[in-house]
This record gives C-alpha cells, sequence and structure tokens, in this order.
C-alpha cells in the first residue's frame, strides 16, 4: 500500500485558488430568480396542502368534524392529526390538514374544518418570574470557591437586571416540503439543513427503508438553526400525499404558523452580581437567570461565558414552561444569551468602577481558555482601533447635553465550529473533465463555492474547470448544516478527495513523463515533474492518459481528526457597537459596527467577511427591533407577520466594518466554521453602547424607543 | 380568501353601481396593499370586488379655484414628488415621503390611505374593531404599545392613515360619491372614532367611492415629523402635522394634529392656542408639545408614546418654521 498521500493544506503564499476573492458561484442565478428553492417545486400532479391550526394556547380536542372539507371543490385528502382527546399546548398546533388542487382550495377546505375545543388554563409570558407560579421550575445552584466571602471582601460590587426576549428565526423560505408517497417508496422536496439525514428521518415515521426515500433540495431560504428535521409537516404532506393516490403534496407553513411554531430563540433573563478589585480584576459571580424555551422549559445559557475561570461562583436557572411554539437551535444557540448577560455584567462592574471597559475586559481575559486569551488580547486591540474607541469613548453617560447622545460598546464571542463528518467523491473523466459530489446543502453562507475552491486548488485547475453536485440522497453522505460544521466537513474531505484523485492521475501519467507517480504535482492546469516544470503534460492530456476508465475517488472525514490539520475549532471574536441614542425619541441608530474575527484557515476572505456581515445584520436586527408578542389573554402570538415583527432593513444596520484575523498562527489551525461566531456578541456589543451613550442600562432588549424611555422615565419594563 | 366577482368599471358611476348598502356586499379594490391583506386574513370577505384603478378620473394632481385637488388614485409616491404639493403643502408631502415602504409608497393610494383599516393586532387576529373577547376589550390588559394614548376606549386602535393628521391640519375635504350623489365631508369628519363593533372608523358609506381629496390654498408653514422605528417597512409610533398661518414671524393660528395616538387624527386646540400669537422658538414649540398630551390617557405599555408624541409636535412646528 503507497504511502498516506499529504493532504494538508499548501502553505499560505503559495495557494493558487484558496484564500482568493471568489464570486459566490450562485449568487447569478439567486439573484435572477432562477434558482429553484423546495418551495419553488412544482413535479407533475402536485397538490396543495394547508393546515388547520389550533387557536387556543391549552386546549384539549373534543371533536374534529372533516365531512364538509372533504365534499369542497378540488379537495383530494384529508388528514386529521390532533383527533379529539389530544391535549394541545400552543396555539399553531397542528390540528389537520387538506391537499387540494390549488392553494385557495385547500385553504378554503381547511377553514371548513370543524373543530371543537375545551379550553385551558396558559401561560405565555415568562419575563415575571413571580407569576409563572407551577410552570417554574428551579434547578440547583451551582458554586464554585467561596463567593459569598468574595462579595463580602470585594472593593467593589456591581450589580443588574438583563432581558433576552424570545426571537423567531424568520425564515423567508417557510418550513415545509414537497412529499410524494407511492407505497415503498417517496420522494421529497425539502426545505432543510440536513440533506444527508432527512430520508433516514422520514423513513422512521414513513415505516419504509430510507435507502427508498430519495431526497433533493438545490437551493434553502434560510434555516439558521431550525430546519435540521424534516419536521412533522414532511410525515403530514407523506400521509395526505399517499391518501390522494400518491400524487406529490406541497406542504409549507404560512407565514403566521411559520411565526409561531417553526422555531424560535429561548429568552434568558437575569440578576447578576459581580465583585472585584478597582484595578479591575473580577473576584465573584452571582447570577439567577431564568428563560423559557416553550413548553419544555430549556437549560441556561452558559455563564459566565468566555470569562468561565472566575473563581468564586454562584448561579442558578429556571427554566419556565410556557404554552408557546417550540424553541429551535438559532445561531449559536445560548451563546448570544450568554454573551449579553456576562459581557453586559461586566460593562456595569467597568461602569461601577470607573473603567474603560476593554481595561475590564483586558484585565480578565486569564480567566478565558488559555488557547484565546492572546487572541483576545490582539482582537480587542484590533477591534479598538478601527472602532476610535480612544477617541470616541468617553465614561458612561458623559456624553454632552445635546439630546443625541453617542455611545460604544463592547462584547466578545467564541464558537468550536469543528468540521462535520463528510464524504465526497471526485470523478476525473479521460477528458479532463471533474465532478465533485458531496450530499450536502449550501445554506447561503458560500459552500458551493468554497467547496469548488478545494477541489481546483487541490488539482491545480481554475475554478471553472470543476463542476460541483450538491443537495441528493444519493450523493455521498455528509453531516446537517449546524454548528458552523460545514466549511470544517466539506472542506477537509474534498481536499482528501481530490487529492487521492490526483493521486491516481500521477499513476497514469507518470509513464508518458518518465517520472514516478510521486514525482509529479499538479500547477496551473498541468502535471509536471516536480522541479522540471519543463516536463509537463496539460490537464487535459494527461487525462486522456486515462483511457476509457474514469478515476472516481472519495475523501472522507470522520468528524474528529482528519490527521493533516486541515481542519479544528475554536473561534474568537471581539466587536464594538458604536451608536447614536435619540433621548428624546429613545430612537437607537448604528453610527458603525466592528467586528474582529478569526475562523482558522480562510477559504474564501470575500464569502468569510459576507458571513460575517450577515451574521452582523441579522444581530443588529435582534439588538433593535425584534421580539415575539405574546398576548396573556388569548395566548396568541401578536406579531406572528412581517409587519409588527420588525426586520432590520439594509438603511437601519449603519457601516459595518468586517475585519478577519488570518494572521499566520491562526490559519496554522486550520478550517474552521464561522456561521455561528459572529452572530454571538451583537446584543451585548449595542445594549454597552446604548448604556455608555446614556449613561444608564437598558436591562431588556430590544432596544426601543419603548424601552429606552421607560427607562430614562423611570418607568420599569 | 373566498370567492368572489371582480368588476372592472372605467367610470365612477359604473363603480358606485356596483356597490351595495351594506358592508360586506362589496369591497373597491386600488393599490390592493390593505384589501388583499385583508381577503386573505378573512377578516373582510366580500362577495365583490370592484377595481377602481382603470378610471382615469381619479388620477391626478390639480391646481383649483377651492385649491388642490388629488384624485382618489394618486399614489404615495407621486404625493410626495408632486411640486404643487411641495410648493404649499409640505406636511403632505412629508407623511407621504414618511412611508419607508418603497411597495406602499408606489401602489399605495391616496384613497386607499384613507380608507385603511386600523393596524390593531387584535383587530387583524379576528377580534373586531374593538377587540373584544367575552364582551370586554382585550387592549387595556393587554398588549398595548402601540394603542391609543388618547380617547379612552371602547375603542383603542389608532389611525394607520398617514395622510390623514396632514390633511386635517390643511382643513381639508373628500368628496364622497355614490348613486344617489355626492357630497364633501372635512377630512376632520371623515374619521370617526367608533363607540360600538358595528361602527366603521370612517364615516364612509358602503356605497360610496371616496373620489378625490380638496385641500384648501391658504398660504401656511407646515410640517410632519413622524416618529418610526425603522427605515424599512414600518409604521410610525406617534406622528404630528402641523400647519401655521403666520403673521410676519408670529403664529396667527395654528393647526396641530397628532396621528397613531388615537382611533382618528388628534386635533389639539390646546396645542394650538398655546402658540396664537408667539413666535415658534425651542420654548414654545416644547410648550405646544406639552399642551398637546396634557389630556393624554396612555395604557399600561404606551406611556413611551406620551413622549413621543410631545416631542412630534415640538419637532414638526421647529420644521414647519425652518422654511
Amino acid at each position: 500500500m503507497a504511502n498516506t498521500p499529504d493532504y494538508s493544506w499548501p502553505p499560505m503564499g503559495q495557494r493558487k485558488v484558496i484564500g482568493q476573492r471568489v464570486k459566490r458561484l450562485d449568487g447569478p442565478v439567486k439573484a435572477t430568480g432562477r434558482a429553484k428553492y423546495a418551495s419553488d417545486t412544482k413535479p407533475s400532479g402536485m397538490l396543495y396542502g394547508a393546515y388547520v391550526a389550533c387557536p387556543h394556547a391549552h386546549a384539549k380536542v373534543t371533536s374534529v368534524d372533516t365531512s364538509e372539507a372533504e365534499k369542497m371543490p378540488g379537495v383530494k385528502a384529508v388528514h386529521v392529526m390532533a383527533p379529539a382527546g389530544t391535549e394541545i399546548q400552543w396555539q399553531g398546533w397542528e390540528v389537520a390538514a387538506v391537499a387540494a388542487l390549488t392553494e385557495m382550495q385547500a385553504r378554503d377546505a381547511a377553514r371548513r374544518i370543524k373543530v371543537a375545543y375545551e379550553a385551558m388554563p396558559h401561560l405565555v409570558h415568562e419575563e415575571d418570574l413571580s407569576k409563572a407560579g407551577a410552570n417554574a421550575r428551579k434547578g440547583s445552584e451551582q458554586k464554585g470557591g467561596d463567593a459569598d466571602q468574595a462579595f463580602q471582601q470585594a472593593e467593589a460590587v456591581s450589580d443588574g437586571q438583563y432581558g433576552f426576549p424570545v426571537i423567531t428565526h424568520c425564515c423567508l423560505e417557510s418550513h415545509g416540503s414537497v412529499v410524494q408517497w407511492q407505497g415503498e417508496t417517496a420522494s421529497a422536496w425539502p426545505s432543510t439543513q440536513d440533506v444527508t439525514g432527512y430520508a433516514g428521518q422520514l423513513a422512521a415515521s414513513l415505516k419504509i427503508p430510507a435507502t427508498n426515500i430519495k431526497v433533493q433540495m438545490d437551493y434553502v431560504g434560510g434555516g439558521f438553526g431550525s430546519k435540521f428535521s424534516p419536521g412533522a409537516w414532511a410525515t403530514v404532506a407523506a400521509n395526505l400525499s399517499q391518501k390522494a393516490g400518491g400524487r406529490p403534496v406541497r406542504l409549507f407553513l404560512d407565514r403566521q404558523m411559520e411565526q409561531t411554531i417553526a422555531g424560535n430563540r429561548p429568552s434568558a433573563f437575569a440578576k447578576i452580581k459581580i465583585a472585584g478589585k478597582k484595578d479591575g480584576t473580577i473576584t465573584a459571580w452571582d447570577s439567577a437567570s431564568w428563560g423559557s424555551g416553550g413548553f419544555q422549559p430549556g437549560g441556561p445559557p452558559p455563564q459566565p461565558y468566555v470569562f468561565v475561570n472566575i473563581p468564586n461562583y454562584r448561579r442558578v436557572h429556571t427554566g419556565v414552561s410556557l404554552n408557546v411554539g417550540p424553541s429551535q437551535a438559532w445561531r449559536a444557540p445560548g451563546n448570544q444569551a450568554a454573551s449579553y448577560l456576562t459581557c453586559c455584567a461586566m460593562e456595569d462592574f467597568a461602569a461601577k468602577i470607573g473603567m474603560d471597559p476593554i481595561e475590564v475586559f483586558r484585565k480578565n481575559v486569564n480567566y478565558a481558555q488559555p488557547a484565546f486569551q492572546e487572541r483576545y488580547q490582539f482582537q480587542l486591540s484590533k477591534a479598538a482601533e478601527l472602532a476610535e474607541w480612544k477617541k470616541l469613548w468617553h465614561p458612561r453617560g458623559q456624553s454632552g447635553a445635546a439630546p443625541v447622545k453617542r455611545g460604544l460598546g463592547v462584547a466578545v464571542g467564541t464558537w468550536g465550529g469543528r468540521g462535520h463528518a463528510s464524504n465526497c467523491r471526485t470523478t476525473i473523466h479521460p477528458d479532463g473533465s471533474v465532478l465533485v459530489e458531496i450530499g450536502t446543502q449550501d445554506l447561503g453562507t458560500g459552500t458551493r463555492t468554497i467547496i469548488t475552491q478545494v477541489a481546483a486548488e487541490s488539482l491545480g485547475l481554475p475554478v471553472g474547470a470543476v463542476k460541483l453536485e450538491i443537495g441528493r440522497s444519493d450523493q455521498p453522505r455528509d453531516g446537517a448544516s449546524g454548528g458552523s460544521s460545514t466549511v470544517g466537513g466539506v472542506s477537509t474531505s474534498t481536499r482528501k478527495s481530490a487529492v487521492n484523485a490526483l493521486e491516481k492521475l500521477f499513476e497514469a501519467a507518470a509513464p508518458a513523463l518518465s517520472a514516478l507517480p510521486e514525482q509529479l504535482e499538479a500547477v496551473d492546469g498541468k502535471i509536471q515533474v516536480k522541479g522540471s516544470p519543463a516536463k509537463s503534460l496539460t490537464w487535459k492530456e494527461a487525462c486522456r492518459k486515462l483511457g476509457t476508465a474514469s478515476i472516481a475517488e472519495m475523501g472522507s472525514f470522520n468528524g474528529r481528526n482528519d490527521g493533516a490539520g486541515l481542519s479544528s475549532e475554536g473561534a474568537a471574536g471581539v466587536q464594538i457597537a458604536d451608536v447614536s441614542v435619540d433621548t428624546e425619541t429613545g430612537l437607537v441608530s448604528i453610527n458603525r459596527y466592528v467586528a474582529v474575527q478569526d475562523c482558522g484557515t480562510v477559504i474564501n476572505p470575500k464569502l468569510a467577511e459576507s458571513q460575517v456581515y450577515g451574521a452582523i445584520i441579522m444581530g443588529i436586527s435582534t439588538a433593535l427591533f425584534e421580539e415575539r408578542i405574546m398576548d396573556r389573554q388569548t395566548g396568541h402570538m401578536l406579531n406572528a407577520d412581517m409587519e409588527f415583527y420588525k426586520l432590520a432593513g439594509i438603511g437601519d444596520v449603519g457601516d459595518i466594518v468586517v475585519h478577519m484575523d488570518i494572521r499566520p498562527e491562526n490559519d496554522s489551525k486550520g478550517v474552521i466554521g464561522l456561521g455561528e461566531p459572529p452572530a454571538i456578541p451583537i446584543c451585548a456589543a449595542v445594549g454597552n453602547a446604548v448604556a455608555n451613550a446614556i449613561g444608564v442600562r437598558v436591562a431588556h432588549l430590544p432596544m426601543t424607543p419603548e424601552h429606552v424611555l421607560n427607562t430614562l422615565e423611570g418607568r420599569n419594563a | 380568501m373566498e370567492s368572489f366577482a371582480y368588476a372592472n368599471p372605467a367610470t365612477v358611476e359604473e363603480a358606485v353601481g356596483q356597490l351595495a348598502a351594506q358592508w360586506g356586499e362589496a369591497d373597491v379594490l386600488a393599490g390592493g396593499t390593505d384589501l388583499i391583506s385583508l381577503m386573505k386574513e378573512n377578516l373582510h370577505a366580500p362577495r365583490r370586488v370592484v377595481n377602481i384603478k382603470n378610471i382615469k378620473a381619479l388620477e391626478g394632481i390639480r391646481k383649483t379655484a377651492a385649491g388642490l385637488r388629488i384624485g382618489a388614485l394618486v399614489t404615495m409616491d407621486e404625493l410626495a414628488k408632486s411640486a404643487l404639493v411641495l410648493a404649499g403643502y409640505r406636511a403632505l408631502a412629508e407623511a407621504a415621503a414618511g412611508i419607508p415602504s418603497p411597495q406602499i409608497r408606489h401602489m399605495g393610494t391616496v384613497g386607499g390611505d384613507l380608507c385603511q383599516r386600523p393596524r390593531c393586532w387584535y383587530y387583524r387576529g379576528g377580534f373586531g374593531l374593538l377587540a373584544m373577547k367575552d364582551g370586554k376589550s382585550l387592549v387595556p390588559e393587554g398588549e398595548n404599545k402601540y394603542h391609543a394614548i388618547f380617547g379612552g376606549g371602547p375603542a383603542y386602535f389608532v389611525s394607520a392613515s398617514s395622510l390623514g393628521p396632514a390633511l386635517v391640519a390643511l382643513g381639508a375635504k373628500v368628496k364622497l360619491v355614490s348613486a344617489k350623489g355626492a357630497r364633501e365631508v372635512p377630512v376632520a369628519q371623515f374619521f370617526v372614532t367608533p363607540k360600538d363593533g358595528d361602527t366603521r372608523e370612517i364615516a364612509l358609506r358602503p356605497d360610496e367611492i371616496l373620489t378625490e381629496v380638496v385641500v384648501p390654498g391658504a398660504a401656511v408653514k407646515s410640517a410632519t415629523y413622524e416618529v418610526r422605528q425603522k427605515t424599512a417597512l414600518d409604521w410610525p409610533l406617534a406622528t404630528a402635522s402641523v400647519a401655521l398661518e403666520m403673521n410676519g414671524t408670529t403664529v396667527k393660528s395654528a393647526k396641530i394634529v397628532l396621528g397613531h395616538v388615537a382611533p382618528a387624527p388628534w386635533d389639539s386646540p390646546a396645542a394650538a392656542h398655546s402658540l396664537a400669537g408667539k413666535q415658534v422658538t425651542e420654548a414654545t414649540a416644547e410648550a405646544a408639545g406639552k399642551a398637546a398630551v396634557a389630556d393624554a390617557r396612555p395604557l399600561s405599555q404606551n406611556a413611551y408614546k406620551v413622549t413621543l408624541a410631545k416631542v412630534a409636535v415640538k419637532r414638526a412646528l421647529l420644521n414647519a418654521v425652518k422654511g
């Protein structure tokens, strides 16, 4: 057996395609509307599905009468998921569904399904823990060191309250799929973050072999962590399809249901005290937090965050069960809340002792994991420089007499981002054409582009010479795109697959060059002898040596250790918000937002920056506008739309400055995922900037006129 | 959405012939930025939709002896950019220009702005104009951060019209036409605060079409100031439109009308009175703002809107005299 090839990345200065600012390969088809999403799929004979959703937050179904709906024009199937006796735990719970020839017919018929309920008491609010009653479940207190003594002996103690509301994912393409179920086989066109895992999960509910389920998805219109599983909707679509004689059924949530039941980010509220010295050294942490992930209350965000080794601590968390739609992972689950609670409490401590918060962060950086300490020091400096911190920062509240006040705030984030298990197949044909296949998905992160760049780099070809196919269940298995695991996974498997295929090509080409295969290299579209570039074949000439036999070589990564340093984990970032607050109206606007972020080896700096821009736009939207508004009387989500569920527009996000920390010591770590890391610190940085501007902490996100003016005017929010 | 008949008249006479004496029979379609949503949510389920977009007589802005005549089909974008409007009716142009959604600015019409239904989430959620459940309003103990701070119920929604406050401040009238004839109604009386669940929030009758708005030509300094969170699609939290008849540098008479704070544009004679005979300065504008909200009765979650209304008045006044 030959020696294991050298899979490691070429040295930084010698890369030809990796590290280039290649434009997103699917940009033109997406921008022109030629890209077809799952919700655009229209297989022949397709029916449209519509749901009947429960209008109560907590109720028992007493009867379901579908007789009138079944007689409606165009109706081909009716399916009841919540028969009499079902106890429903949130508004929007799917009770029944209809498939009909047109969407309007399906909706009209769904409205004629008569469901009777016995309403039951509900709880939909958790911000006031004293009203949660038996729905509040207090966890056990966790302690370390001697917090009591540290607080008693502290030179300074700060305390504050912080509130981080539930927000929704707002996927522009709602959750759903087109499914065709014909006896022992099924086809699915889902909107999913997990093409590879989809068939297996759907098979479990349809009770047919996963091998008989074909899955295809070319483009997905947003997931952010909420589209890992086929969801009940795929099973319902399949049942409707079967009942309709095997015709495909399109079942996507409407906007109201999307906002209500398709996933949300849990809330987090906390009372936090910090003890420390006047030189900025923190000595103790004390937090009592609570929050809700829905009917399942969920756990606490990690606290303290990043500064994990504060020696004395005490923390307790209470989870609250609510009659609301279930939470789903939301771009770095737990981490935005953790960053908000920790970084806001630290900024309050800095204000208490009259110190610059960046100096307080620096002073305590030794509480961070050792591998991150130097990086945070560097990134704090870099972010401060880009934000003109020295010039623009002022002690809290010292922002002049004019009604519009400017403030700066800092926050930090960290994330693992190790690649998931991934398999790739590279096929080199005798005509020189190259096909790369992975059963992965591009969530809009640029996955297509970076796979192609890795393959092109590895084969010594330009990007345009590599054809890529992704998004099908019959391709080599990849993993779910979540937790920033995709780029590490696919870049590693692609690299290995391409290098393996190239080895085979070297074997075929070596005799013609009177050389040994291991003496060859692929450079600039040529196969040449190392050290003697004059002895070369063009790529096509070399491929012709294959005769009629194509090369098809796999590359596999087990998700743990790739053996060549291709990928690893552990990203860090520092962000600074520069805001203006109109203290007469409470309006907060972003002047400039600075993000300094590392993610190991960067395959495409343009796409990496684009990921960071996207995360910050999304994060500013959550910091300034987004909140789920529940009505305590009806148990309804009142802003389950795109009108009063407010999302930032491009004019609302200010000037965003992104600096990728691509120092050689970071590059040498290998590829690390970037989806979550930059999405973490934004609420904290904006909240801190607002406090810095107006001189007082606005406890509750989002930073709306309501919350800002309530704080300034002394009303408890 | 229920099935409906679709009428496509070419004249106002044909259009009114398609309307009925009761609400629910027919709805008028212009830009469709509100009606389509209402129909999709089954809040409106008309048997007939009467498209008036092909009625040429409802288009255009022109000067007449009575003042500026604005056709019901004029879009918000046309209004915001019209030289005639910008020249003498700044409050109106600013109200139209303030709508941040390009789709609504380009599709939404003057008539539609005045006739659109409230955005109250209880109304949109199917609880009716008065947001009733089990015989009582959901608003006072519910989620009322965007609701009225004036009026005291039983209606707590806020008028959604962007143009209403400016038109009231400018003393405009609307022309309402039915098969029986035409009538003119001051915009101040066009908006109605319903006392029961069966009354509409506008004086339009089900068999009428709003055909035009006439704004008198008096020389006034005017402005509209909106407090709005987003630059993308969003509704104002509070607005103020002011029209000042000047005597040199002092205010001879003023009209100050708040928006998005009550079920109808909220005229504040007290604020207007506070300015009479005075120059508009930071101090007098601030005092007018205070006077405008002296009678505000905020609900459990919207006290902040009192501040916003006060600031909107102050800033509108200062903008109006800035020229």
